[in-house]
């Protein structure tokens, strides 16, 4: 019997690197560990970005987001084994590109249907049904992904050589390289995007006042898709660098990711672009940094393994201390 | 107490429920078990409708206090903590084997606390940051059960506690089957009466709650918590405080589930628990007591009944159906189609009640 085992595989997986006792304090091992949070932080980014305009467009948590990641990651992999199993000759980097646009495409369809069938006929309703309709859609996706991909864990082929790169003392591996520069060219583009196209403006219009923003001749559903449409994006491209980045795909992989990556939109200011992106960084660095020298810290009494709880007490002390986030401002309390 | 008004239908009920074990044991005791089960989630259930129903808050770690209930009783009751300290045995040469009349408190106790610990930082906050700080709570509980067998090993990590003691009544291990004026009552049977009495002192708790001063507070707060707040209330006390007794809920359940079991490990306590103890609050009307019974007992005996046919539906699918996908799958469903098709629950109270 298949358990849903909602845990990361390993723990290894959120922080690639463990660290010896005797390392503490080390120069290179902290910008190893810098390297590593800021490509975890990214990701992070990406998906955060998702929540952020989501609730700062129709003020809901969409717990669904992280198995968009997930969804992204594991159509990936499919077309890349199919293709490798169909056309041999073809080169991993071609069934890796083909696959990302597959898994950007799925997603977006998904993500808009998601908010077509589930969200917009609870526009208006209590506030707790939408969240609890995410919920159910989350557990929905997460359920359909086990019986189409099977609960086992996959392995992702990396199309990028596993080499490291080494400078300054530290390493970084292709993929992070990739991860980097993929995560600064689609923050460019939703820059673009958001100041300088007229959905953009539309969208902005939204998320400051919807009813006036209609009244403007905005179309509030279509804003409101698009939005979806554009977080989709972020969060399928960040699931397959997460697959490319780790080796492996498994049905329950959104989940951890995505409740960080809330945490990260919260720490940045939730609604805030910008504050998602330098929460997501922030929150990179903490757990990537924290879990390296916990353990040495600790006198070996606490390991890496504790590294998933560092997200929740920086959710919590965020929420205690400054619950507008780190640049957000308007964060009242509203009735 | 309108509850206890002597009417025919309640008395048939009242019988039904007495013979009920009874009539299921000679078709074997996985029946009585699954009725076992549906009562502590009954208990899950109408403890979560205290801090969802009632106040308001949506809690998406409420199977942490089931764990910290759970964890508790199996330490004091069983070979796990003196196999790991050897010290001890010099004070328990008999093992470890705490009442459970005093464990269960305990596990009341503090599971309160956690749940004071846990809302106070965040009941100033919106609702679905609640839910979210209570989702990762429920995490970290899990994530500490699941390593705190280094450098001391107090849960065993993901291994689980084994041999709990079963609860004693009157010297008599529920364990064990008696046969009373001819007739033979099984562990599970024997259960099934402790945890029917139990159940049924929790809906009356419920019931004198929901009908007390806290009780309106708390709906007061559910509508709207700023008006209540300008009439005076107390609001972070009183949300506090529905935290607390739902936490109390969860932990009494927890110990019980343990005593039952006699072996837990982190898996009984996943997010997945949480989640289909709100759908069970949800599809039965958030608030209403009835409801949410109705709603746990649908949601933890249907799946149960879908075992049966989930085995050709496994064979059709190639083994990728069993049966505890079907459940995930189910609960799944029915927290979208409740939400989008009666947001109100299966059983809601009246037409001002239900989820705000």
């Amino acid at each position: 019997m298949h358990k849903l085992n909602i845990k990361n595989p390993t723990n290894n997986e959120t922080n690639p690197t463990t660290l010896g006792i005797g390392s503490i304090f080390n120069m290179d091992t902290l910008v190893q560990q810098i390297i590593n949070g800021l490509v975890l932080g990214s990701l992070y980014a990406l998906v955060a970005l998702g929540y952020t305009m989501v609730y700062g467009i129709i003020n809901l948590i969409n717990f669904a987001h992280g198995e968009v990641l997930m969804v992204g990651a594991m159509v990936c992999w499919s077309v890349m084994t199919f293709l490798a199993r169909e056309f041999p000759q073809l080169s991993v980097g071609w069934a890796f590109t083909l696959g990302l646009l597959t898994a950007c495409l799925v997603s977006v369809l998904l993500n808009v249907a998601i908010e077509k069938l589930a969200y917009r006929p609870l526009r208006n309703a209590p506030k707790l049904a939408p969240l609890i309709t995410a919920i159910g859609v989350s557990t929905l996706l997460q359920t359909l992904a086990m019986i189409i991909f099977e609960p086992n864990y996959k392995s992702f082929v990396n199309p990028l050589p596993s080499d490291p790169l080494a400078f300054w003392g530290a390493v970084i591996t292709p993929t992070q390289v990739m991860i980097l520069i993929t995560t600064v060219v689609l923050l460019l583009l939703l820059v673009v995007v958001i100041h300088a196209t007229r959905l953009g403006r539309a969208m902005r219009a939204t998320s400051e006042n919807e009813q006036i923003a209609a009244l403007m001749g905005v179309k509030p559903d279509r804003v409101i898709s698009a939005t979806f449409a554009i977080g989709a994006i972020l969060a399928s491209v960040a699931g397959v660098m997460w697959a490319a980045n780790f080796g492996t795909v498994h049905h329950s992989m959104g989940f951890l990711p995505g409740l960080k990556a809330f945490t990260a939109a919260v720490l940045g200011g939730i609604g805030n672009l910008p504050g998602a992106v330098l929460g997501g960084l922030c929150l990179g660095l903490i757990e990537s940094i924290g879990s390296g020298y916990l353990g040495p810290l600790s006198g070996g009494v606490l390991g890496s393994q504790y590294s998933d709880i560092f997200a929740f007490l920086v959710l919590i002390g965020i929420l205690t201390l400054r619950p507008s986030g780190l640049l957000g401002e308007r964060l009242a309390q509203r009735a | 107490m309108k509850i206890f008004k002597l009417h025919p239908w309640v008395l048939v009920s009242a019988l039904v429920l007495l013979v009920l074990p009874l009539v299921l044991q000679p078709f074997g005791n996985a029946w009585v078990r699954i009725v076992d089960v549906a009562l502590i989630y009954v208990l899950l259930a109408l403890g979560l409708n205290i801090v969802v129903g009632f106040a308001g808050l949506l809690d998406l770690g409420y199977v942490a206090f089931f764990a910290i209930g759970a964890y508790l009783y199996a330490l004091l009751a069983s070979p796990q903590l003196l196999e790991s300290w050897g010290w001890l045995q010099d004070h328990y040469p008999l093992g470890l084997h705490t009442p459970w009349w005093v464990v269960l408190p305990l596990s009341a106790i503090l599971a309160g606390i956690f749940g004071v610990l846990l809302g106070a930082p965040t009941l100033k906050l919106r609702g679905d940051y609640l839910a979210i700080v209570t989702l990762g709570f429920g995490e970290i509980i899990r994530v500490f059960m699941n390593n705190l067998d280094q450098p001391f090993n107090i849960t065993n990590g993901p291994k689980g506690i084994g041999g709990i003691d079963p609860i004693q009544i009157a010297g008599h291990p529920l364990s064990k089957k008696i046969t009373w004026i001819g007739i033979e009552f099984n562990s599970v049977t024997l259960y099934y009466y402790l945890f029917l009495i139990t159940v049924l002192l929790a809906v009356v708790i419920c019931y004198r709650l929901q009908n007390s001063r806290i009780g309106r507070a708390w709906m007061a707060i559910r509508e709207d918590e700023v008006a209540a707040q300008a009439m005076g209330l107390n609001t972070r006390n009183l949300k506090l405080l529905a935290f607390a007794l739902g936490a109390t809920f969860g932990g009494v359940a927890g110990a019980f589930f343990a005593a039952f079991q006699r072996f837990i490990s982190p898996e009984s306590f996943g997010l997945m628990e949480s989640v289909m103890v709100v759908a069970m609050v949800v599809l039965g009307g958030a608030g209403h007591i009835p409801g949410v019974i109705l709603g746990a007992l649908l949601l933890s005996i249907v799946p149960e009944a879908l075992r049966y046919v989930a085995t050709p539906l496994q064979e059709l699918s190639s083994g990728r159906i069993d049966a505890s996908i079907l459940r995930q799958l189910l609960i799944a469903l029915t927290m979208v189609l409740a939400m989008l098709c009666r947001p109100q629950g299966l059983w809601p109270k009246n037409k001002s009640g239900g989820l705000r």
